[in-house]
């Protein structure tokens, strides 16, 4: 996974501005006026999730659960403590659990009620997991939403959907690629995507790294 | 509350949009108004609860046809206005009118590590033993409380047994709503497919739910 091409400015060059580009604006100014906000505090905010905090994280933490079987016993038993010991606290992951997939099982996770997200180990949550689509779909129909991430699961798998109603965070520990003997933690995490963190995706086959070269 | 953010199960908003590599955020007033909602939450003016409740009691057409950050967005004015921190003229002309109200404290470009790094964590400290066993079968209650809750409407009236016992957590039901923490048990709860979506559901489904002792009652 490459990092995000973020180069390219967002701005709406044009001299129109949305309605919801104008309600931002004058909100931003009048928090500010008000002394409520601090501007610098809001870049800081932005580039921390930009560029400290995103799904490499948990990657690391799946890569080290995978070639560390100690970690893997500590972070299935207390997984808050055990991903913070590589560094990763605070908002949106103060309660984490890990679970993890096996050849029986598939997890999968959602926040049918709003957009919780474990944001330490995976940034902050992409469009569709927010979206009414996968909301709505996830918790009775897993199979067909995962068909269109194009994840096909034997029927005997039993699909198991965490709905986080609560301010537990799940992170979902996908099943290591065969092929990977002997791999480093390091080049491991270039195989757990976001997605099959959050259980809609598996992590890539080993080929797809040779691939992308 | 009944609102259109319960969508667990409702059924006809078509296919997932899916986009590859996709940004944080699709334009410049996506950033700030995610910066804005934070940094206002860390002003200590709200609860977390509240902001919830904030933006799901959005009329439902205006809830479904947003975005999310326009969600978010929102569901702020909602809490400025209620917390008597800015007036309805002063939104609409983006500038001040009247003298600010106190607040506890206002997030500095310094204080923005610390304080995502510390996060803030809803467990708190047990006065009473819990009332259910890992194993115990238990029944959701029926209820459509007007007022926030995290019991999805899909689950309701539902028997599913005890998996974890995560400790006591603030109440959201209170918290959203300035009747305080009154922490209680959580638990995870696991419920068959089946017996939440019917015998022609898939039989391979379980779910798992996360749920406060006061949602829950022995399954008889």
């Amino acid at each position: 996974m490459s990092a995000h091409d973020h180069d390219h400015p967002h701005d709406h060059d044009h001299s129109e501005l949305s309605e919801i580009e104008l309600r931002v604006r004058a909100l931003e100014t009048l928090l500010t006026e008000k002394g409520y906000i601090d501007p610098p505090a809001l870049d800081e905010l932005i580039e921390t999730y930009e560029t400290k905090i995103g799904p490499r994280n948990g990657a690391l933490v799946v890569a080290k659960a995978w070639t560390d079987p100690d970690y893997r016993e500590r972070l299935m038993k207390d997984a808050t403590a055990a991903i913070a010991e590589l560094g990763f606290t605070g908002r949106q992951g103060e309660h984490m659990v890990a679970v993890e997939n096996t050849d029986d099982i598939h997890n999968m996770v959602v926040c049918t009620l709003c957009s919780c997200y474990p944001w330490t180990v995976l940034g902050l949550p992409p469009v569709w997991y927010k979206s009414a689509p996968y909301r709505s779909r996830a918790v009775r129909d897993p199979r067909g939403v995962l068909a269109e991430f194009k994840v096909e699961l034997p029927d005997d798998t039993e699909i198991r959907v965490w709905d986080s109603t609560a301010e537990i965070r799940y992170l979902v520990i996908p099943k290591r690629p065969a092929g990977t003997d002997g791999w480093s933690e390091e080049r491991l995490a270039d195989l757990v995507t976001r997605n099959s963190m959050i259980g809609t995706g598996l992590a890539l086959d080993p080929s797809s790294l040779e691939d992308a070269a | 509350m009944n609102g259109a953010q319960d969508l667990g199960g409702q059924m006809g908003f078509g296919p997932i949009e899916l986009e590859e590599n996709e940004p944080n955020f699709h334009a410049k007033w996506e950033e700030r108004a995610f910066a804005v909602t934070l940094a206002m939450g860390a002003t200590g003016s709200w609860t977390l609860d509240a902001s919830r409740f904030a933006r799901e009691s959005l009329p439902p057409v205006t809830y479904l046809s947003s975005s999310y950050y326009e969600i978010w967005t929102r569901g702020l004015e909602k809490l400025l206005l209620s917390n008597g921190l800015v007036t309805e003229e002063e939104l609409k002309e983006g500038r001040k009118l009247k003298e600010a109200k106190p607040i506890k404290r206002v997030l500095s470009a310094d204080a923005v590590a610390g304080v995502l790094a510390k996060g803030s964590s809803v467990d708190r400290e047990e006065h009473q033993p819990a009332r259910f066993r890992t194993g115990d079968r238990v029944k959701t209650r029926r209820m459509n409380p007007e007022h926030h809750t995290r019991l999805p409407r899909y689950a309701r009236d539902a028997v599913g047994t005890i998996e974890a016992i995560h400790g006591v957590h603030v109440f959201p039901d209170t918290n959203a709503h300035g009747e305080g923490e009154q922490p209680a048990w959580l638990y995870g709860v696991l419920f068959k497919g089946t017996d939440i979506w019917g015998p022609d559901s898939d039989p391979k489904l379980t779910l798992r739910i996360d749920l406060w002792e006061p949602y829950l009652d022995l399954a008889r």
